[in-house]
């Protein structure tokens, strides 16, 4: 059994699907261009496609993963499918406009999921006052506040039930890289693991009279013994200079 | 919102996107993905021929999930994109958190495809698919920024179309309608394009009075029904007559019939939304119209003759579905599938076609679904050769619990039929069936209500013969009478009535290990019955239920029978006289100006039948009792085969011994045999 990570970008309207309705559009793009797809087995065949982890509803991103398995048998009987460059941009032209693919690879030693190998994310967010008209609060003190602090309380909702956690020890950075028409960018590294602690999150703690414009995720990151790496480089990383993103709002 | 006047829109004054105002509510909704778009096969026009073209505005008052599939739709969605001199977006009905979110912003109703306001299209053409939408239909027309009122339009506004199942009774919408299209949609929409097209690019068109010339154009074209073209007279409750206030205007408007579905294979290209909806699957219509002859029945009724597309057009349209598409599923649609002349050919042909599943080699399994299943052994013999896998559960519609029953309503099913159908299902493996009934029918006896749990408790019998684990749900739903059936006389069972019948059901089955009764509300059919049925008076009513916030009330949660009593009461109008009352063979229908091709002698000798207890042969298999629906319009049935398809008994006479005894063969699959899996679905 062969597997095949993918690395594509989800941005533009398309960010106001879920991650069910994004792992359907590529189970259709599979069928469309015809890439013989391992199905698992039982009474309910499903294709072998895993996704790393979800990314929100209504966030876009640069650094979205997925891995799947293809039937060798299915590739022997004449299919030369596992041509990367064409399959890359077939599949391009099999997803809806803005999920792209932006990498390919097709080696298959790994024995983790994308979900437990990756640690980190870098996301890059526009902040902008709750009411539209009035005056920003200084996001740039806040900011310092937060990092200074030792532990950082929210209270957030799951299953009907409160919990309080203290997020402090998942933000491993935050800065603010420039100014937009009503608020500021900001870039974040949060940490996915025990749990992966979501920009809103982070905005929540900024303070209730400010809220997120924009979201997008720019890296997902895997750190094991002090180095870093990606699940999957993009050769070319030319989608995250600030002013794209200035005008995408 | 602010009117926009045709002027400028000729000017050649850019379209509108909304998206940017659109898109902040989006973090505060439900399901945002119900307002993007950006469909494959979606459209977007090109603004630069926005000149002189005709835009249409195509919306389905109900959510995005339940409207994006609707193939009457897309079919006319597609058409009006192909034709060079008129556009089509889509639009539906903002569930409720949007709507707040755009009346807070003055966000107008949108287009999903290309985000433009509503009020700049030519026509915001609506699809009636059920009554209970018609609230949603005046939210639609508010949202647009478009007066609800048909009268206070003037030509600074789109003009307001509906077509679909519904405009065969178009009077309670007759007051906030300009125009009603009815029956098929093909040919017509085109020639209303053409109307309009003129009108828009003649000079005089902005000149007081001129949208009233337009409308009395559009009167003549066949099929076309402008409610303000005609006089409607009363005597106290009881319609005299309607009357055309022109010579030029039709006295009677007949339906449209396109005669071959064979020269229409639309949809080329369905749209695949990016969010889960309803029958979210390659639907590929395989017939249209059906001469069962079932007497509740009105899509049976107004959809006749039968015709049925091309096998082999059938085979390029699922295979190149799917492989446009990408879906793993595809239904065979009609009001009666089992009935399609080459069924047996048809499914195997699909399944036993591993180009279906878009590759070279089969790699993954594709799905057959055939809705409306016919209660017979060889129908559960075609679902068993489907349904390999995800083997759920199979639906049957006997409709009534007594043999007697099922005359009246001439769904001429045999308890054996059903038997056979239920253990042919039970022996190869399924654990769960569901049986669809309705309560209320005309002449129905407390023994007929009762008759319902006795099948239903058959059939666990049945089933306890092969598997202890069964189950047998059965589905009891009120009758409302609907126009342009031959019960369209019949005095509709009130509420009280019909929840003692279904406590007596409750009672019946209580205890009964393996029976699960399952009801509609009697309240939402009461008022069903009053938008089906009910004359231009009604509008008023309907109006102020949508005013008073009566929206999604097709929706349980949403629906209040208090809104529709208190409008009712409020106008003077009797809901027992427009529901409740049994209507005599002279009385003036508030439809009877509408013609389904129907001969009224024909609708009235088959209530008579139906009193008397007498069925009526389906005529597709046997001589023509001249119903009116091919005669009037010089048209025929489309049929394959002119005898009935094995175990297709009902209404035939047929005899049924061979019925479950006939094999379904199929097609060797070629290289690797592909997992087969199938939803049967009623």
């Amino acid at each position: 059994m062969s597997r095949v990570r993918i690395r594509f970008a989800k941005l533009g309207k398309v960010r106001w699907t879920s991650h069910r309705d994004t792992a359907r559009m590529w189970e259709r793009a599979f069928r469309r261009v015809r890439l013989p797809v391992a199905y698992s087995q039982g009474f309910s065949p499903r294709p072998r496609v895993s996704f790393g982890l979800a990314l929100s509803t209504g966030y876009e991103s640069v650094a979205e993963y997925l891995d799947v398995e293809l039937n060798d048998d299915l590739q022997d009987e004449g299919n030369a499918l596992l041509d990367l460059e064409s399959l890359s941009a077939g599949l391009s032209a099999a997803l809806p406009e803005g999920v792209d693919v932006l990498a390919m690879s097709a080696d298959n030693d790994r024995s983790l999921s994308l979900q437990e190998e990756v640690t980190v994310c870098t996301w890059r967010l526009a902040v902008g006052p709750v009411d539209p008209g009035s005056q920003l609060p200084d996001i740039g003190a806040r900011v310092d506040e937060l990092l200074a602090a030792e532990s950082i309380v929210i209270t957030r909702t799951r299953k009907g039930r409160d919990i309080v956690e203290n997020i402090r020890p998942a933000i491993l950075e935050l800065r603010q890289v420039d100014e937009t028409s009503d608020g500021v960018w900001l870039e974040c590294e949060l940490a996915t693991q025990p749990r992966s602690l979501r920009p809103t999150e982070l905005v929540l703690a900024l303070g209730s009279d400010v809220e997120e414009r924009f979201v997008r995720r720019l890296y997902q990151w895997i750190e094991r013994d002090g180095a870093r790496w990606e699940p999957l480089a993009v050769p070319l990383a030319a989608t995250d200079a600030p002013h794209a993103l200035e005008r995408a709002l | 919102m602010g009117r926009r006047g045709w002027t400028a829109t000729l000017a050649g004054e850019m379209t509108t996107s909304l998206w940017p105002r659109i898109e902040p509510l989006l973090a505060r909704v439900q399901k945002p993905a119900r307002y993007i778009g950006c469909e494959d096969g979606m459209v977007v026009p090109d603004p630069s021929t926005r000149p002189g073209r005709v835009d249409w505005l195509l919306i389905y008052p109900d959510t995005y999930e339940i409207g994006l599939p609707n193939q009457g739709l897309q079919i006319l969605y597609e058409l009006l994109n192909e034709h060079p001199r008129s556009a089509a977006e889509r639009a539906y009905a903002p569930w409720g958190d949007m709507e707040a979110a755009m009346r807070g912003r003055g966000v107008p109703l949108f287009s999903v495809d290309g985000h433009r306001p509503a009020a700049e299209f030519d026509l915001l053409a609506f699809n009636l698919s059920a009554e209970l939408v018609y609230t949603n239909v005046l939210n639609c027309i508010d949202l647009a920024g478009v007066p609800v009122r048909a009268e206070r339009r003037d030509e600074s506004h789109p003009l307001v179309a509906a077509g679909g199942h519904c405009t065969f009774n178009p009077e309670p919408l007759a007051d906030f309608v300009d125009l009603f299209v009815i029956g098929d949609g093909e040919e017509v929409v085109t020639e209303v394009s053409e109307v309009v097209g003129e009108w828009k690019r003649s000079p005089g068109r902005a000149s007081p009075g001129s949208r009233h010339q337009l409308l009395r154009r559009l009167a003549a074209v066949p099929g076309v029904y402008v409610p303000s073209m005609y006089d409607v007279t009363y005597d106290g409750p009881r319609l005299v007559e309607v009357t055309p206030r022109y010579p030029d205007v039709p006295a009677r408007v007949q339906k449209r019939t396109i005669a071959d579905l064979g020269a229409w294979p639309y949809p080329k290209q369905q749209l695949v939304p990016l969010t889960e909806v309803v029958h979210d699957r390659l639907n590929v219509e395989i017939f249209r119209g059906c001469t069962r002859g079932c007497r509740f029945c009105q899509a049976g009724m107004i959809t006749r003759p039968v015709r049925e597309r091309p096998a082999a057009q059938v085979s390029r349209m699922v295979r190149d579905g799917l492989r446009r598409t990408g879906y793993d599923e595809v239904s065979l649609t009609s009001l009666s599938s089992a009935d399609y002349s080459g069924i047996q050919d048809a499914v195997s042909g699909v399944i036993g076609d591993p180009m279906c599943t878009g590759l070279s080699v089969p790699a993954g399994p594709v799905s057959v679904s055939l809705p409306s299943l016919r209660v017979d052994a060889f129908t559960v013999g075609i679902a068993n050769e489907l349904q390999k896998a995800r083997r759920t559960g199979l639906t049957f519609a006997p409709e009534a619990g007594t043999w007697r029953m099922r005359q009246v309503i001439n769904k001429l099913i045999t308890e054996e039929d059903l038997y056979g159908a239920v253990d042919s299902a039970f022996s190869q493996g399924w654990r769960r069936v569901k049986l669809y009934f309705l309560i209320g029918l005309p002449t129905e006896t407390d023994a007929d209500t009762l008759g319902i749990a006795e099948l239903a408790r058959n059939c666990v019998a049945v089933g306890r013969r092969h598997t202890k684990a069964v189950s047998v749900s059965a589905s009891v739903g009120g009758f409302v009478p609907k126009p342009q059936t031959p019960f369209q006389w019949f005095g509709q069972v009130g509420v009280a009535e019909l929840q003692r019948r279904v406590n007596l059901l409750r009672d019946a089955t209580k205890g009964e290990k393996g029976v699960q009764l399952r009801w509609h509300d009697p309240r939402a059919t009461l008022a069903e019955g009053i938008a089906s049925r009910g004359d231009r008076r009604v509008g008023a009513a309907i109006e102020d239920v949508w005013r008073a916030g009566g929206t999604f009330q097709e929706w349980s949660e949403h629906f209040d029978l208090s809104l529709w009593q208190a409008a009712m009461d409020r106008h003077g109008l009797s809901i027992e006289w427009y529901v409740e009352r049994h209507r005599d063979g002279g009385e003036v229908l508030p439809w009877d100006h509408i013609s389904a091709g129907l001969h009224r002698d024909f609708l009235w000798q088959d209530w008579q039948d139906a009193l008397a207890e007498h069925g009526l042969p389906d005529c597709r298999w046997t001589p023509c009792y001249d119903c009116g629906a091919c005669t009037e319009y010089g048209i025929e049935h489309v049929v394959a085969s002119s005898v009935a398809p094995a175990g297709g008994s009902q209404g035939t006479g047929q005899d049924l011994a061979t019925g479950g005894a006939v094999p379904v063969t199929l097609l060797p699959v070629r290289g690797r045999m592909p997992l087969l899996t199938t939803n049967v679905a009623h």
